[in-house]
């Protein structure tokens, strides 16, 4: 019983690791006008200094823009009337590999890519309604039509 | 080919498909000169084909129901189209060194000179986020080393705060005589490597 109580135990530490490095993966540094950001049913205000997350959407209204740096030194920034989704984010400080996937549902983006790029070519995926934008290390800018 | 596709029957299908790929907003990605000269390289797909842009301002389009489109613009024409989104890119990440005397965690003549400018341009930084990394030469021994290491990193670190940059904001540590800039043997006094590692974030 008791070692079925360790295992266990040990198993829910596995489980609890992810929540550990879903935290913080990024930080805003420049914002002007309306942002939020989304964050399972919240919708938090954002100010220099505000903490990114794993499924986070960021919410630019028509006046708004916003500037993050991520832990890999990926530097991003959204325009006026955008939605971005931190879909996928990890990164290994330590020998530089990760994945990023974030998901540009209408808006712009300008990306100056970082360690997670450099390290390996298909880590960084920049997904809009109408295509896949592979990231191989590099400063690139991609704008979704309005449909309006 | 929509002609063919309502007489073979599967007519309404494909008709509800293209009506959802007409109904996929397009996107445009431009691929900017890297800072340090080097540019880098985007593959564009929409799924059915993909195109790799690698020069400087070579753009595609992509989605609405048509092949991809490429083309080659402009800084003008993306100050125009992205003005915004530019400026609100956060300052590039970057690096400072600080040297020190001898054995001790006293700066440099030169080092003296130059820290105000240092510390003027972190106070400027949104959010910093700071690692503060101490480094020695091979004088002495290595546990010494270790905790002079870490004296220089936190005698910098006191600096920082009065700049208004948080304690959490600012992490350091001490790499003793591992990570010579300059390799030497033991006991060899050399000044590039009696150092702090700054990296702002």
């Amino acid at each position: 019983m008791r070692l079925l109580s360790v295992t266990f135990l040990a198993f829910a530490a596995l489980l609890a690791a992810p929540i550990v490095s879903a935290a913080d993966i990024g930080q805003v540094k420049v914002t002007s006008g309306a942002v939020h950001i989304e964050r399972g049913a919240e919708r938090l205000p954002v100010t220099v200094g505000a903490r990114v997350r794993v499924s986070d959407t960021v919410v630019t209204g028509g006046d708004g823009s916003v500037g993050i740096t991520f832990t890999d030194n990926t530097l991003l920034s959204a325009g006026p009337n955008s939605a971005l989704v931190l879909e996928r984010y990890v990164f290994d400080s330590t020998t530089h590999a990760g994945k990023f996937d974030a998901r540009l549902n209408r808006g712009s983006l300008a990306i100056v890519s970082g360690k997670i790029a450099k390290q390996s070519p298909d880590a960084m995926v920049v997904k809009t309604p109408s295509s896949l934008l592979g990231v191989r290390g590099t400063e690139f800018l991609v704008k979704v039509e309005s449909t309006e | 080919m929509m002609r063919r596709a309502l007489r073979s029957g599967a007519g309404g299908i494909a008709l509800v498909l293209l009506a959802a790929c007409a109904a996929t907003p397009p996107a445009t990605v431009v691929l900017l000169p890297g800072q340090n000269g080097k540019t880098g390289a985007v593959v564009v797909s929409d799924g059915r084909t993909e195109t790799v842009l690698d020069t400087p301002y070579a753009s595609a389009r992509a989605g609405g129901g048509e092949p991809i489109e490429r083309r080659t613009t402009s800084a003008p024409e993306v100050k125009k189209q992205f003005g915004v989104t530019l400026d609100a890119l956060p300052p590039r990440p970057i690096k400072y060194m600080l040297y020190f005397l001898s054995g001790t965690d006293q700066f440099t003549t030169e080092t003296k000179k130059e820290v105000q400018q240092i510390l003027a341009e972190l106070a400027q930084r949104p959010a910093a986020e700071v690692v503060v990394i101490g480094h020695t030469d091979r004088v002495g021994g290595k546990l010494r080393n270790d905790q002079l290491s870490l004296q220089r990193a936190r005698r910098v670190k006191i600096m920082l705060i009065p700049l208004g940059i948080p304690e959490e904001s600012i992490v350091t540590a001490g790499r003793g005589e591992r990570e010579p800039i300059v390799p030497t043997a033991d006991n060899v006094d050399e000044p590039k490597n009696r150092r702090v590692e700054i990296n702002v974030r």
